[in-house]
């Protein structure tokens, strides 16, 4: 067997570029494109939107970007594979369904993988004994219970086999692993046991590889940023993956942006903990072990990657509620603009404190001197203008609705040269904190449905 | 031996993102022989003391030897993390400049060969 597939990135995060998909699928050869949406609490917006509307909680953008891919995916046989079903993953499979309908499109199956939701078993789970412990801190899940707004369970690669199996041209999940998209597709094809620990972790490796979108294609690329020719048009990476468990990494010819060994090696780093322990629901895969190649224009080779068993746990990502922030900037001009906006910056805190109000923390950045590097920020004997950024957190909503109304009169009662007051009053929104945590992969079951139009 | 005062970007390109509230910098060695300056120069100590004011936890250090990199983990660094934290990079993602900032003593020769 010496085949290989084309697995194409259409989407780095929601809200990344909306015709990547399109363009993926038209500008070039692929068998599978996957679709990552999901960031760390993107469960907890979409658990609110469905809470407003039930027919929602997915990522909004997908009936409309499968509506454009549809007829060529149908033509060409391309299978797309996205955990953009959110905390809704029916609902977006039944909004696709109507974009088929509309189109006269019949016979299209579509999986869907759920299970992963596990907001409504919290207390059944914390009954059993399953604490869900906050991975960083160490607290059990109960401090927090009535203020939780999303639960979900991170499942792996096979729950999308299962899908694919049994037919499905389109999967759609909620919280899938970024990687579990792109390893589904080689298990898939290649008949890689669950226990194949290095084909296992090498179809991790692309899928970390492809997870960011273009990000390893010349996005964002620190090494040689002004060496990317064409970024406006730039091409999403491809994995080009061989039954072996090696796979070149490219993009579509006559595309912009850069594959090479050094982008593939900064999205590699990216986001990774420690290198040998890269834990999924489907094995650890080791980051020491990776071989990058040369292999021509626009194109890496990936080899040699090492894998060991998987861990008797899942991931679950959860979110809750804790107080809310406001944030106002002002822009303050030459003469001594950083000096001007520090008094401002003073001036507020007085009121602030002469209010009586209370806040958790308060922070000031000046955006074109020290937002970045904090006191690393060299200071230049001249600058031109600095935005004064001041955020405020705390409990009480009334206390950060009271801050917004304290920001705008700087600019008649404080220092001069002042400006970019546009936005109106700094409103207060709520804080979603995250609570990664541990669960034994007994304790839930992924939920495969594949149905047909 | 001549040794010359630069700045790491010169020798290395780097990448950052957020593990909730630590921050992740992998720094690649721009060639496999700068590899062996890392590993010496960024250590525990000089990158805890250069990030200084920013990283309020601990830093750890791994090694990809095969990438000619180094992977840190700067804990307590980014306010509390993504969504909780006030700061304009609350995701950490320019923490890889602020190490490219860092200066080090290099043998001049190593940057002719």
């Amino acid at each position: 067997m010496n085949k290989t597939i084309r697995i194409a990135s259409g989407q780095g995060f929601w809200g990344d570029l909306v015709d990547a998909p399109y363009h993926q699928v038209t500008r070039g050869p692929i068998d599978y494109l996957m679709m990552d949406f999901l960031a760390e609490v993107t469960m907890s917006i979409m658990q609110k939107q469905k809470l407003r509307n039930p027919e929602l909680g997915y990522a909004r953008d997908l009936p409309g970007q499968m509506g454009r891919i549809l007829p060529h995916i149908i033509d060409r046989n391309i299978k797309v594979i996205t955990n953009g079903g959110g905390v809704n993953p029916f609902a977006c499979r039944d909004a696709i369904f109507r974009e088929a309908k509309r189109q006269g499109i019949t016979g299209l199956k579509i999986g869907v993988v759920d299970g992963d939701d596990i907001l409504d078993r919290i207390e059944e789970l914390l009954a059993a004994g399953i604490e869900l412990r906050n991975m960083e801190s160490g607290e059990p899940i109960s401090t927090v219970r009535e203020r939780i707004v999303s639960a979900n369970v991170y499942f792996g690669a096979f729950p999308i086999v299962e899908a694919l199996r049994q037919g499905a041209q389109i999967v759609i999940t909620g919280r899938t692993t970024d990687t579990g998209l792109t390893l589904a597709p080689m298990i898939h094809e290649f008949g890689w046991a669950s226990d194949d620990w290095d084909n296992m972790a090498a179809g991790t490796v692309a899928g970390h590889i492809l997870e960011c979108g273009g990000q390893s294609s010349g996005g964002n690329y620190l090494g040689d940023w002004k060496s990317v020719p064409d970024l406006a048009h730039i091409g999403f990476p491809i994995a080009e993956a061989s039954p072996d468990g090696t796979f070149v990494i490219t993009k579509h010819e006559n595309t912009g942006g850069l594959v090479s060994v050094p982008t593939v090696k900064e999205q590699l780093l990216y986001e990774i903990g420690d290198p040998q322990e890269y834990i999924t629901p489907d094995c650890v895969a080791d980051f020491t072990s990776i071989r990058l190649h040369p292999d021509g224009e626009n194109r890496v080779r990936v080899t040699d990657v090492k894998g060991r068993p998987d861990t008797p746990f899942y991931k679950v990502s959860a979110a809750y509620q804790d107080g809310y922030s406001a944030f106002g900037s002002l822009t303050y001009a030459w003469p001594d603009a950083l000096e001007k906006a520090r008094v401002a910056d003073q001036i507020l805190r007085t009121r602030l404190s002469d209010l009586g109000l209370e806040f958790d923390e308060i922070l000031t950045e000046f955006v074109g001197h020290d937002s970045c590097f904090g006191p690393l920020a060299s200071v230049p004997e001249e600058i031109n203008e600095v935005v004064l950024r001041i955020g405020v957190r705390g409990k009480n909503k009334d206390h950060i609705t009271r801050f917004g109304q304290e920001l705008a009169p700087l600019i008649l009662t404080g220092p001069p040269s002042v400006t970019g007051f546009a936005g109106g009053r700094p409103k207060p929104s709520e804080v979603i904190a995250y609570w990664p945590a541990l669960i034994p992969k007994t304790a839930v079951t992924p939920h495969v449905v594949v149905e047909e139009n | 031996m001549a040794t010359k005062r630069i700045r790491l970007i010169e020798i290395a390109h780097a990448r950052s993102g957020d593990k909730g509230d630590a921050g992740n910098i992998g720094v690649i060695a721009r060639d496999e022989r700068f590899y062996p300056i890392l590993l010496q120069e960024l250590t525990l100590d000089s990158v805890k003391k250069h990030f200084e004011g920013i990283c309020f936890g601990k830093v750890e250090r791994f090694e990809l030897p095969n990438l000619g990199a180094l992977n840190f983990i700067l804990h307590n660094t980014l306010g509390g993390g993504g969504t909780v934290s006030l700061k304009n990079d609350a995701q950490g993602k320019t923490l890889s400049s602020a190490m490219l900032r860092m200066e080090i003593e290099i043998d001049e020769s190593l940057l002719d060969s």
